[in-house]
C-alpha cells in the first residue's frame, strides 16, 4: 500500500512563549523544533502500517528551509521518503496550504499510483486551524474520519476509532480515504542511531511553490493567560510518602 | 515566596550548583557562621551546567592543579557517598593517541594516581564487551574513574550547612545590582531584599560574566555547547545489577566519550564545530523547554559522530531497538586558557569568582576558595587559575571567543606542552619587531606580547656550533636547534634579547618601603641603586612568586617581573597597599622596553656605545642606574637571568628600535646575535639552576625545599614569615635538585627528550614520594648546550638528594632513562663559582 503523511515544522513547547515586538510571530530564539505531535503520532502510524503490509511511505511538509529536519527525523523513524514543500518561512492559511499539498498528491499519484491513505494531524501544534486535512479529503472526494484514536486497516478498508464522550464512535471507510489523528493514536518510537543514518541518505524532493494572496489577514499574536509551570513540593523524603500516594490517587494513576 | 534576605552576611554566595554549594559549606566548616547562598532557580536543580552535567570524573591530567583539584573533589564525593567508582578507558584509534596515552602513563606517575595501565584492545573488549576492539590499537585504564551524583551532592553540602546553623539558602531569588563602595564590594540587591555582605563569591556557571559585571569586574568566560545524546534501552544494560557497571569509553581521536546510564547509553562529543554562545542569550527559567542550560539539539552538527560512535560499539548503536530518547546541546563553560577562574577579582576587593568549573573539579574548587577566603590561601596552589591573570585584553568578549573556539576542538586533543595559539595572534609588538622580523624571529605569545622564541637568521650558527636535531618528532615540535645555537654563541660572545614583555610597576610614596618590605622576603630597605631579587610568599609560606625590585629612589621602587603572571603579581602588590594613599602602584609595562644584553664580551659591546663606567668596580653586580647610550638615558640593570656577565637596559618603548640599533651595531665587531626567549627561558636560566615561577616555585613547596634559603630573615613583617621561620627550623621534606639525563637513547634506538613534568624514578621504576605525600617529578627540562647535557629540574626527597646519585630515572613515553643527580640546591651547574656574572 502507499501512504502519504504531512507534518508540520512547530516550536517546541515547554518554556513560556514570547512573542516578538511586533506580535506577528513567536519569538523562536531559545525554541528547538519539532513534528506536531498528533502528526509525530501519524507517522509512527505510517510507518507501522508499511513495515505491516508492505508498500511505500512519503512524508510531506511545507515550511521553511529548515523544516528538512523534521522531515529526516520522520525518515529516521522508517518512512521513505520525503517532500519538502519549501516556503520562505510565512505563515500559508490552511486554504493555500492544502492547495500547495493538493498538487503534490495529484502529481505523485500520477506518476506512483493512487495513496490508499493520507494521515494528517487533526490540528497543527501552533495555528491549530484543523482544516487541511478536510480540505483535501473534500477536494479529492475521498471519506475522511477526524479526530482519531486507533486506525486500523483490512482489506480495502480502514477501521477508524474516535473518541467522544463517554466511548468512542467507530468508522470504517473504504480505501482510498483521509484520516485525521490525535495524540495518544500510538506511541511514537524513538529513531535508532542506524536509522538516523539512513536518513540521511534517503530522498528528499524539495520544490518551492508560489504563496497565493492570503485570505487571511493576522492582525496580531496574543499569549493566552497561562498557569505557566508550577511545582508544588509534596515533602522531601520518606515523608513526603503518604502526599505523593494521595496525588497519584487524586489523578487516578493509582 | 515570601522569605525576605537578610539585612547582612558574610559572605553571599550567589548560584547553587555544585560549586556554589561546595563553597558555601566550606566556609561554614572553617568556621563562618553567617552565610547565605541564593539562586535565582529552584533547588535542587537550579538550571545551571550542574543539572546537564554527565557527571563522570576522569582522574588524570597533564595539569598539576587540575588533577589536584579533581583528587580532592573525588575525596568529597565519596565522604559523601554519591561517587560510584566504574573505571575509565581512554581508547586509541592512533599511533598518535597512544603516545599521548604514554603520556597519560607518565602525568599519573608524577601526580601520584595507581592504578593505572595501559591495555592491549582484547584487554579493553574484555572490560568493555560491546566495543569493537579491531578498531583500537589499546588505552590507557583508570579503575578509579567513576560517576558522581553533583545534584545530590549539592543537596548533602547545603543541608550540612543549615544543619549547623551557618548557612542559610534562598532559591528562587535574583540578583539584580551590587553595591561598590572605594572598589569594594558593600552589598548584594535581591529580589528578596538587599544583603550587606563583607565578601561574595560569583559561582554561576555560565552567568558568571553578567553578575561579575554588576560590580564591574570581570570573569571572561563564554557559554559554548556540548552535545549529548542518550540511547536506550540497551538489553545487555537491562542486566545491570546497578546504574553503572561498565567502564566509562573516551573514544578520544574522535573527541567522544560513551557511558552507560542505567538501561542508556550516554554519548558525549566534543567533535563538533565549536558553537560559542553569549551569556546574554541564555533564556531565563521560564522561557527555557528543559532548562536554561540544555539548549534545543541541532542533530546536523551531530550527525557525522553517530557513525563514530558506531564504529566503536555496534553492537549498542548499530542496534536498531535502540532509541535516540534524548538530545541536548547543553551549556559548559569555556575560558581562553582552559583553566577555571578562582580567587578574588582585581577589580573588587571582596568579591570572589569561583567559575568555569566542572563537576569533576567542584567540590576542591569549593573548599580551595574557602580556605582562600578565610586563610589567605588554598591547600591546592591555584595560580593557574587565578582570576587575577588576565591581562585586559584576555578580557575582551573577542578575544574569549576566539581562543575558546580554537580550544573546543582541542577538548580531547593532543596538546604539545610547548603548542602556541594561532587565534587573535599579533596584539602586542615590541619596538623591535621590525628588526626582528629581518632576523627571521619565530614569535611565541606571552600576555598578548609576541616574543622572538628564535631567530632563523641565526641557523648558520647550528652547523657552526655542530648542534644536533631532535629526530622525535614530539620532543621537536615547537623547538629548534638554532636556540642551542644561540645560546653557545651568547657564552662565547654576546647575546641581545628582547625582553619587553616583562610586566613593570612602579611603587612610590612615603609608604613604598614599608608597602613592600610587609610584600617579599627580601629586605627591601636597600641602598638606592640597588636590584633585589626576592620571591614573594604566601601565607603558608610557599611561593606565590619571584621577581626583582629596583630601588630607584627613597620612595621609589621599580618592580619587573614576567609577563605572564604579571596581573597576578600586580594584584599581589596593590593588596598590600595602604589604605591611607601614601604609596601608589602605577602599571609602566607598556611606558618601558627592556633589552638583555648579556655574554663575555657584552662589557666591550656596552663600553663602546656609553662613556660611564661600565667596569666592574665602577658598575657592580646587582647595581642599577641611568647610563647615557648616544642620545638616551638608558636605566641599565646589572643582573642576568642567563647566567652571563651583562645587563638589562630599559628605555621609553619609543626609544626601543633605537637602542637595538645602536647595540646591536656596536656589536657586530665582537659578535653579538639576537637571542630569543628559548635561551632566556630555558637554555640560559637552566644551565644556571635558576628557579622558574609555575615550574619550580610553587605554593606547595618552601623557600628551603627550593634551595634558596638566606643566611637571616628580615626582622620586618612580611606575608608568610611566621611560616618560613618555622620551616627554617625543619627538616626539608623535598630538596630542589638539578639532574642531567645519562642515555637518551630509547628502546627504538631514537634519542627522547623529556619536555617536563615526567615522574623521577629509582631505575626500577618505583616513583619517589618524600614525607609530605608530593611526588618527584620533572619541574623543568632543556638543554644544557655548554654543558653537553640534558638538564632536568626536580625536588628529591632527602635520600635521594644526594649529589653524584645514579640511583634515578626519569620516565618518558613509558620507558625510562638513567640520570645523575649534579647538584642539590641551588649552587648552578654551569660556572658554580658564577665568574662570569662576577667579572
Amino acid at each position: 500500500m502507499r501512504i502519504l503523511v504531512a507534518v508540520k515544522r512547530v516550536p517546541m513547547t515547554g518554556g513560556r512563549i514570547v512573542l516578538t515586538e511586533d506580535e506577528q510571530a513567536i519569538e523562536t530564539r531559545h525554541l528547538g523544533f519539532t513534528i506536531s505531535p498528533h502528526e509525530e503520532c501519524g507517522v509512527e502510524e505510517a510507518v507501522r502500517l508499511i513495515e505491516a503490509n508492505g508498500g511505500e511511505s512519503v512524508v510531506l511538509t511545507l515550511g521553511p528551509g529548515e523544516a528538512e529536519e523534521q522531515l529526516r527525523d520522520a525518515m529516521a523513524i522508517g518512512i521513505d521518503r520525503a517532500v519538502h514543500l519549501v516556503t520562505d518561512g510565512e505563515e500559508w492559511d490552511p486554504q493555500a496550504t492544502a492547495g500547495a499539498i493538493l498538487e503534490v498528491i495529484r502529481e505523485d499519484e500520477a506518476a506512483n499510483g493512487r495513496f490508499d491513505l493520507l494521515l494528517f494531524g487533526n490540528e497543527s501544534a501552533d495555528t491549530g486551524g484543523y482544516q487541511v486535512g478536510i480540505r483535501i479529503a473534500h477536494a479529492l472526494g475521498r471519506p475522511i474520519a477526524t479526530g482519531l484514536k486507533a486506525v486500523t486497516v483490512d482489506d480495502g478498508t480502514v477501521r477508524c476509532e474516535q473518541e467522544v464522550a463517554g466511548g468512542r464512535d467507530v468508522y470504517v471507510l473504504p480505501l482510498p480515504a483521509v484520516v485525521t489523528v490525535k495524540e495518544g493514536l500510538n506511541l511514537p518510537r524513538y529513531p535508532s542511531v542506524p536509522g538516523r543514518l539512513r536518513a540521511q541518505r534517503k530522498p528528499l524532493e524539495s520544490r518551492s511553490p508560489v504563496r497565493p494572496e492570503p485570505r487571511l489577514e493576522r492582525l496580531r499574536l496574543v499569549v493566552p493567560e497561562g498557569e505557566g509551570k508550577q511545582a508544588e513540593i509534596l515533602g522531601e523524603g520518606a515523608a513526603a510518602a503518604p502526599r505523593v500516594v494521595e496525588v497519584l490517587q487524586q489523578i487516578g494513576v493509582v | 515566596m515570601s522569605t525576605n534576605a537578610p539585612a547582612a552576611a558574610r559572605a553571599v554566595v550567589i548560584g547553587c550548583g555544585i560549586v556554589g554549594s561546595s563553597v558555601a559549606y566550606h566556609l561554614t566548616r572553617l568556621g563562618w557562621a553567617d552565610v547565605v547562598l541564593l539562586d535565582k532557580g529552584p533547588l535542587p536543580n537550579p538550571g545551571g551546567s550542574t543539572g546537564h552535567a554527565s557527571n563522570f570524573i576522569f582522574l588524570v591530567d597533564h595539569s598539576k592543579e587540575m588533577t589536584q583539584l579533581t583528587l580532592e573533589s573525588v575525596r568529597q564525593y565519596r565522604e559523601m557517598d554519591v561517587f560510584t567508582e566504574c573505571g575509565g578507558i581512554e581508547v586509541a584509534r592512533t599511533e598518535e593517541r597512544m603516545e599521548e596515552l604514554r603520556r597519560r602513563m607518565a602525568s599519573a606517575k608524577s601526580w601520584g594516581i595507581e592504578p593505572v595501565s595501559l591495555l592491549t584492545p582484547a584487554e579493553i573488549k574484555e572490560l568493555v564487551p560491546f566495543v569493537d576492539e579491531s578498531i583500537l590499537l589499546g588505552g590507557f585504564h583508570t579503575p578509579g574513574v567513576g560517576v558522581v551524583d553533583s545534584l545530590r551532592a549539592g543537596t548533602i553540602m547545603r543541608e550540612r550547612a543549615v544543619d549547623a546553623g551557618a548557612l542559610q539558602v534562598l532559591p528562587n531569588t535574583e540578583v539584580q545590582g551590587m553595591g561598590v563602595e572605594r572598589g569594594r564590594i558593600r552589598t548584594v540587591e535581591t529580589s528578596r531584599g538587599t544583603i550587606e555582605a563583607e565578601t561574595v563569591v560569583v559561582a554561576c556557571g555560565v552567568w558568571s560574566p553578567l553578575i561579575a559585571r554588576m560590580a564591574g569586574a570581570h570573569i571572561p568566560l563564554t557559554p559554548m555547547v556540548h552535545q549529548m545524546i542518550d540511547v536506550g534501552p540497551v538489553p545487555r544494560f537491562e542486566r545491570s545489577p546497578r546504574a553503572i557497571e561498565f567502564p566509562i569509553v573516551r573514544d578520544m581521536d574522535v573527541f567522544m566519550y560513551e557511558r552507560q546510564d542505567g538501561t542508556s547509553l550516554e554519548i558525549g562529543s566534543y567533535a563538533h564545530r565549536s558553537i560559542v554562545h553569549d551569556p546574554e542569550e541564555i533564556p531565563s527559567i521560564e522561557q527555557a523547554a528543559l532548562s536554561p542550560t540544555e539548549f534545543p539539539f541541532t542533530q546536523a552538527d551531530f550527525d557525522p559522530q553517530m557513525v563514530d560512535a558506531l564504529d566503536l560499539m555496534p553492537e549498542i548503536v548499530g542496534d536498531e531497538s535502540v532509541g535516540v530518547k534524548y538530545a541536548i546541546n547543553g551549556l559548559i563553560s569555556l575560558t581562553p586558557d582552559g583553566m577555571p577562574i578562582l580567587g578574588e577579582t582585581p577589580e573588587v576587593r571582596g568579591l570572589w569568582s569561583a567559575a568555569a568549573v566542572w563537576v569533576k573539579e567542584g567540590p576542591g574548587v569549593g573548599k580551595s576558595i574557602a580556605e582562600w577566603m578565610v586563610h589567605g590561601e588554598s591547600h591546592i596552589d591555584l595560580h593557574s587559575s587565578d582570576v587575577a591573570r588576565f591581562h585586559d585584553h584576555q578580557k575582551t568578549r573577542a578575544h574569549v571567543k576566539a581562543r575558546t573556539t580554537e580550544a573546543f576542538p582541542k577538548t580531547y586533543g593532543i596538546i604539545h606542552p610547548a603548542e602556541q595559539w594561532s587565534s587573535d595572534r599579533g596584539l602586542r609588538y615590541s619596538p623591535m619587531r621590525e628588526r626582528e622580523r629581518e632576523l627571521g624571529a619565530v614569535f611565541y605569545e606571552v600576555a598578548g606580547w609576541e616574543r622572538p622564541h628564535w631567530y632563523e637568521a641565526n641557523a648558520p650558527l647550528v652547523e657552526r656550533y655542530g648542534v644536533k636535531p631532535r629526530k622525535a618528532e614530539w620532543d621537536a615540535r615547537w623547538w629548534s636547534p638554532i636556540i642551542n645555537a644561540e645560546h653557545l654563541a651568547m657564552r662565547e660572545h654576546a647575546g641581545l634579547f628582547d625582553l619587553s614583555a616583562f610586566a613593570i610597576f612602579d611603587v612610590q610614596g612615603p609608604g613604598a618601603l614599608d608597602a613592600l618590605q610587609r610584600s617579599v622576603l627580601a629586605q627591601m630597605d636597600v641602598a638606592v641603586g640597588r636590584v633585589v631579587y626576592t620571591p614573594v610568599l604566601a601565607p603558608g609560606g610557599g611561593f606565590r612568586s619571584d621577581l626583582t625590585i629596583m630601588r630607584l629612589g627613597d620612595d621609589e621602587f621599580r618592580i619587573v617581573t614576567g609577563g605572564a603572571h604579571g596581573m597576578a603579581d600586580r594584584k599581589l602588590f596593590s593588596d598590600q597597599l595602604p589604605d591611607d594613599g601614601s604609596a601608589t602602584l602605577v602599571d609602566v609595562t607598556t611606558a618601558w622596553t627592556t633589552i638583555g644584553l648579556w655574554g663575555p664580551r657584552a662589557r666591550d659591546i656596552l663600553s663602546t656605545v656609553t662613556s660611564d663606567d661600565v667596569s666592574h668596580a665602577g658598575f657592580p653586580f646587582g647595581t642599577c642606574r641611568v647610563i647615557e647610550i648616544g642620545s638616551q638615558l638608558v636605566l641599565a640593570s646589572r643582573i642576568s637571568y642567563v647566567g652571563d656577565l651583562g645587563w638589562e637596559l630599559y628605555v621609553p618603548i619609543e626609544q626601543g628600535a633605537r637602542l637595538w640599533d645602536v647595540v646591536w651595531e656596536a656589536g657586530q665587531p665582537h659578535g653579538l646575535t639576537a637571542c630569543g626567549i628559548g635561551v632566556y627561558g630555558t637554555t640560559g636560566r637552566l644551565e644556571k639552576s635558576y628557579r622558574a615561577f609555575a615550574a619550580e616555585l610553587e605554593s606547595e613547596y618552601t623557600v628551603v625545599e627550593a634551595g634558596m634559603t638566606r643566611p637571616t630573615v628580615k626582622e620586618q613583617d612580611f606575608v608568610g614569615r611566621e611560616a618560613h621561620l618555622r620551616h627554617r627550623e625543619e627538616e626539608p621534606a623535598a630538596i630542589l635538585c638539578t639532574l642531567t639525563v645519562d642515555d637518551h637513547t630509547s628502546r627504538s634506538g631514537v634519542e627522547r627528550f623529556p619536555l617536563g613534568r615526567e615522574p623521577i624514578t629509582l631505575r626500577d621504576g618505583t616513583p619517589l614520594t618524600d614525607a609530605k605525600g608530593r611526588r618527584s617529578y620533572v619541574t623543568s627540562a632543556g638543554a644544557g648546550p655548554s654543558l653537553g647535557r640534558y638538564i632536568l629540574m626536580a625536588y628529591l626527597p632527602p635520600e635521594q638528594a644526594v649529589e653524584g646519585s645514579t640511583e634515578l630515572a626519569v620516565e618518558y613515553m613509558d620507558e625510562r632513562y638513567p640520570v645523575t643527580v649534579d647538584v642539590v640546591g641551588s649552587a648552578p651547574i654551569f660556572d658554580p663559582e658564577n665568574t662570569r656574572i662576577r667579572s
